[in-house]
């Protein structure tokens, strides 16, 4: 059987987490022998993307937490508040301890919360399933996915992530879509739980509209694309169509405060046009059908094709490979797991040229595995992917976190700052010379080679390599 | 990364009380069973300096002959607009050493030039595992000298408790204190910053295999567009070449800080009394300097470190010794990117208030060509594990048998230094 080293660390780089150190499994020698075979393999075992922990709150209950948390310390400020305005009634012109302010805000931010233990859990398991996984196929797909239907600013992130993402990562991108769209994280991310239809009642009674928000997004970023097939129109009565799709207020409902509930009330009555398709009125299934429709859309099959492509291969990814993509999307009605299989038996996703950067949060778990870490700690992984930009499950809009080179080329002095960090606290365990040829193997140049097998200490060592070029490069 | 002692000072204290104040289990005095006998309290602190320090640069041969002929601009001299500090009329200081040379004046510091460890290829990894090992080739390592050394030192018997800890200061532990020994560690807030030789390497690494990522880097950093290896072209007035300018501050507050800290736990009545750190930095390749520049910075935030040394002993600074330590050190002559290669002799610099100081050690060979070691490298004329044998032996009390078979293994031709101590 002859080897084939270089599209194996290609195989762990690009579709994977990298190699790790020290692992039987996880390493360019482990998968040599069929690089693409390994990376099917994993799309075949069972459960694979799944995160199963009963310890992790549902999305509900996060939501829960989170907000009633934050009530209580808002109750907290207010009696505070009072109490200081007492002690002036008293005592005017007398100073006040106002001087504890910065300290307890510094403290505050610091603190362990409720909803901080959550969300280090979620992104605890999230990092471990990447760190531990063998070449981490399936996860780099899930946190694709996680980004394209990506939320922010909401206390259920993980809890979404695992919830509407995980179970259909290889599945079928209509279920995905429809868990996605229906998911409270999202419904409120996009404003869509605050939709009203004109004239549903309570839009009549309490005058109030809708919110295109969500439904713009799942056009133009979700499904369809941007300036495809619908128009504004269209928005407008998708819009209407999902009114209803809501939350149970959190503040009222202490047992069930967060999960999605279709509301009637809200719902805009009457069927509605949007491309070409007329829906009949009738509550929440409206919203599936035409969720089920766009999952079915060629333009969808075109758009998603081009997005993983373009993740995981090139900015400008070679047409053959978007063609081949969109045709599997499409022949297999959104068959995920025959996607990512067409993905890597695709000889353009092989051949091309190593152009794309790692993100943030794919180069931090790299750095662990090249060092060979057994322990990580994943509290300073969040800490430094979001010091280098990408702030896990907070993406600044609902483009989520750019796939363009251009937006992660300025980060390198950060990383080069982080990684000197890093090298430091870890590198008394790492033997240098084992490095270049564990974690680069044939990918390595000559140049890093040589600049490995020269630094001046093991530390240098080590941040030489994860800032190598070619460790950085999917 | 929180260190787990916040306080600046660590006023005297009973043992319970530094329990409960710092949440650190510390190990409790030990004293060297001989040295208490004679009613002393002996600190020992070892700074690694990685990367192989330029001796011929820290401390200049000014009374050689040859000296300027082989260093031409780069030769530190006792005239000209920042001459070298004076030391015993054949040597000079490098004047970004103030501190050091005010100890040297005062009798509490010793140079030893022309040194070396018996490690003569050129690899800084392995050159530092022979400097930390101790040992006389390269072979599996996984203790250092100073660790074997105080594993082997009887505790006096009003040591507080039977733990024996070395101490070190750092991310990483030093395989110098590393051992059976246990070794209790104290991780700065700060790291050590990213030097400029990284910052350089990888830039350079860019520049030869990705002009993309040197353009993100480039950017990032702000620095002019920089010419290739043999020249500055473009580099604007006001900001030096070097890329992460502005950096040497930081590097400055880390080395203080460390070797600060360092000093405090040693001091401290109820503290360790043996250490070590690491300082990175000195694999000076590029762009050297003499008497300014990159390595008189770098010489600079370490002169930094021992005055904050000083300063923190306090009374303890009698009992002292500090010794810093370097792989090997570089080419005697300039290469051709306005550096140093990686040589062999070189300096070990002793401080402290326990030393008979005020010296320079050294067996010179010369700087003729024929004196060089393979026509490149000032040659060693000392063995280092003399000088360190020596000061174990006389300031901690060492066992010289000890010294020979366990702390330093087939060293018994290396005798001891003798005289170093007051």
């Amino acid at each position: 059987m002859t080897l084939d080293p270089r599209n194996a660390a290609l195989a762990l780089h690009r579709f994977g987490f990298g190699p790790k150190l020290g692992s039987t499994s996880g390493s360019i020698a482990a998968i040599a022998s069929d690089p693409q075979g390994a990376l099917l393999a994993e799309l075949e075992v069972p459960k694979a993307g799944q995160i199963v922990n009963p310890n992790l709150a549902t999305s509900g209950a996060a939501q829960r937490t989170g907000f009633e948390f934050a009530y209580a310390r808002q109750a907290q400020m207010v009696l505070e508040r009072r109490r200081r305005e007492a002690a002036q009634a008293e005592n005017p012109g007398a100073g006040n301890a106002m001087e504890d302010k910065p300290a307890e805000a510094a403290a505050q931010a610091n603190a362990m919360t409720p909803p901080r233990r959550n969300f280090l859990d979620e992104a605890g398991a999230r990092i471990n399933a990447a760190h531990n996984a063998d070449i981490g196929f399936v996860e780099r797909l899930v946190w694709f996915w996680s980004n394209h239907f990506c939320v922010a600013g909401t206390y259920m992130a993980g809890a979404y992530e695992r919830e509407a993402i995980r179970p259909h990562v290889l599945g079928r991108f209509a279920d995905m879509l429809q868990a996605a769209e229906g998911h409270p994280a999202m419904l409120d991310y996009l404003d869509n739980a605050q939709s009203i239809g004109p004239s549903s009642d309570e839009g009549i009674v309490r005058n109030r509209g809708l919110n295109e928000n969500l439904a713009r997004e799942i056009l133009e970023l979700h499904t369809l694309g941007v300036r495809t097939v619908y128009t504004q129109a269209d928005v407008t009565n998708f819009a209407k169509v999902i009114t209803g799709w809501t939350m149970l207020p959190t503040r009222d409902n202490p047992e069930h405060g967060g999960e999605f509930v279709f509301n009637p009330r809200m719902h805009e009555p009457g069927e509605q046009t949007l491309i070409g398709k007329t829906y009949a009125g009738g509550g929440v299934q409206q919203g599936r059908s035409v969720l089920a429709d766009l999952a079915r859309h060629p333009a969808t099959a075109k758009h998603i094709a081009t997005k993983l492509a373009r993740h995981f291969i090139a900015d400008e990814p070679p047409p053959a490979l978007i063609e081949r993509l969109t045709f599997r999307f499409f022949e297999t009605e959104g068959d995920l797991k025959e996607v990512a299989k067409a993905l890597v038996t695709a000889p353009e996703a092989w051949a091309a040229e190593r152009a794309k950067i790692k993100r943030p949060s794919e180069w931090v778990v790299a750095t662990r595995r090249a060092a060979g870490r057994k322990n990580i700690n994943t509290q300073g992984m969040v800490g430094q992917q979001r010091l280098l930009g990408e702030w896990l499950w907070q993406p600044s809009a609902p483009t989520g976190y750019s796939d363009d080179n251009a937006a992660w080329l300025s980060g390198l002095k950060l990383r080069l700052q982080s990684a000197n960090t890093f090298a430091q606290a870890v590198a008394g365990d790492v033997e240098p010379r084992e490095l270049v040829d564990a974690t680069l193997g044939p990918l390595a140049t000559a140049e890093t080679r040589q600049a490995v097998a020269r630094a001046e200490s093991k530390a240098q060592a080590l941040t030489l390599l994860i800032m190598a070029p070619e460790f950085q490069r999917r | 990364m929180r260190s787990p002692l916040q306080a600046t000072t660590i006023h005297a204290a009973t043992r319970r009380e530094l329990l409960r104040g710092s949440g650190v289990l510390f190990a409790w005095a030990f004293v060297p069973r001989l040295a208490r006998a004679e009613g002393r309290d002996p600190r020992f602190l070892t700074i690694v300096l990685r990367g192989g320090l330029d001796g011929l640069a820290a401390v200049a041969p000014v009374g050689d002959p040859d000296w300027v002929t082989l260093r031409g601009n780069y030769a530190l001299t006792l005239d000209g607009p920042k001459p070298g500090l004076p030391l015993d009329g054949f040597f000079a200081l490098n004047p970004a050493m103030p501190n050091v040379h005010r100890l040297y004046q005062e009798g509490h510091a010793t140079i030893v030039h022309a040194a070396a460890t018996p490690y003569r290829e050129r690899s800084h990894f392995d050159g530092q595992d022979m400097l930390e090992s101790g040992l006389p080739k390269l072979g599996a390592v996984d203790s250092g000298w100073l660790n074997r050394a105080l594993a082997g030192l009887a505790p006096s018997p009003d040591a507080i408790a039977s733990h024996r800890k070395a101490f070190a200061v750092g991310p990483i532990t030093p395989l110098v204190v590393r051992g059976a020994a246990p070794v209790l560690s104290w991780v700065p807030p700060r790291l050590q910053p990213v030097s400029d030789e990284t910052t350089l390497r990888v830039l350079d690494l860019y520049r030869h295999t990705d002009p993309t990522f040197a353009q993100g880097l480039e950017e990032g950093l702000g620095a002019a567009i920089i010419a290739k290896a043999g020249g500055v072209t473009e580099a604007r007035p006001d900001v030096p070449d070097i890329p992460g300018a502005g950096g040497i501050e930081q590097v400055r507050a880390y080395f203080a800080e460390a070797a600060g800290a360092a000093a405090k736990f040693l001091a401290a009545p109820e503290g360790p009394r043996v250490g070590a750190l690491a300082f990175d930095g000195w694999d000076t390749h590029v762009q050297e300097g003499a008497v300014t520049g990159r390595l008189a910075d770098l010489l600079g935030a370490l002169d930094g470190a021992i005055g904050a040394i000083k300063t923190n002993m306090g009374d303890a600074w009698n009992e002292t010794v500090v010794t810093l330590v370097t792989e090997f050190g570089r080419t005697a002559r300039v290469n051709g990117n306005q550096g140093t290669d990686h040589g062999t002799g070189t300096v070990a610099l002793l401080l402290g208030g326990a030393l008979k100081g005020g010296r320079v050690i050294a067996d010179w060979p010369g700087v003729k060509e024929t004196d060089l070691y393979e026509k490149r490298d000032l040659k060693a004329t000392t063995d280092l594990r003399a000088v360190l044998k020596g000061l174990l032996r006389d300031h901690l009390r060492a066992d010289e048998r000890a010294l020979a078979a366990d702390v330093f293994p087939g060293s018994d031709a290396v005798a001891p230094m003798t005289g170093l101590l007051a």
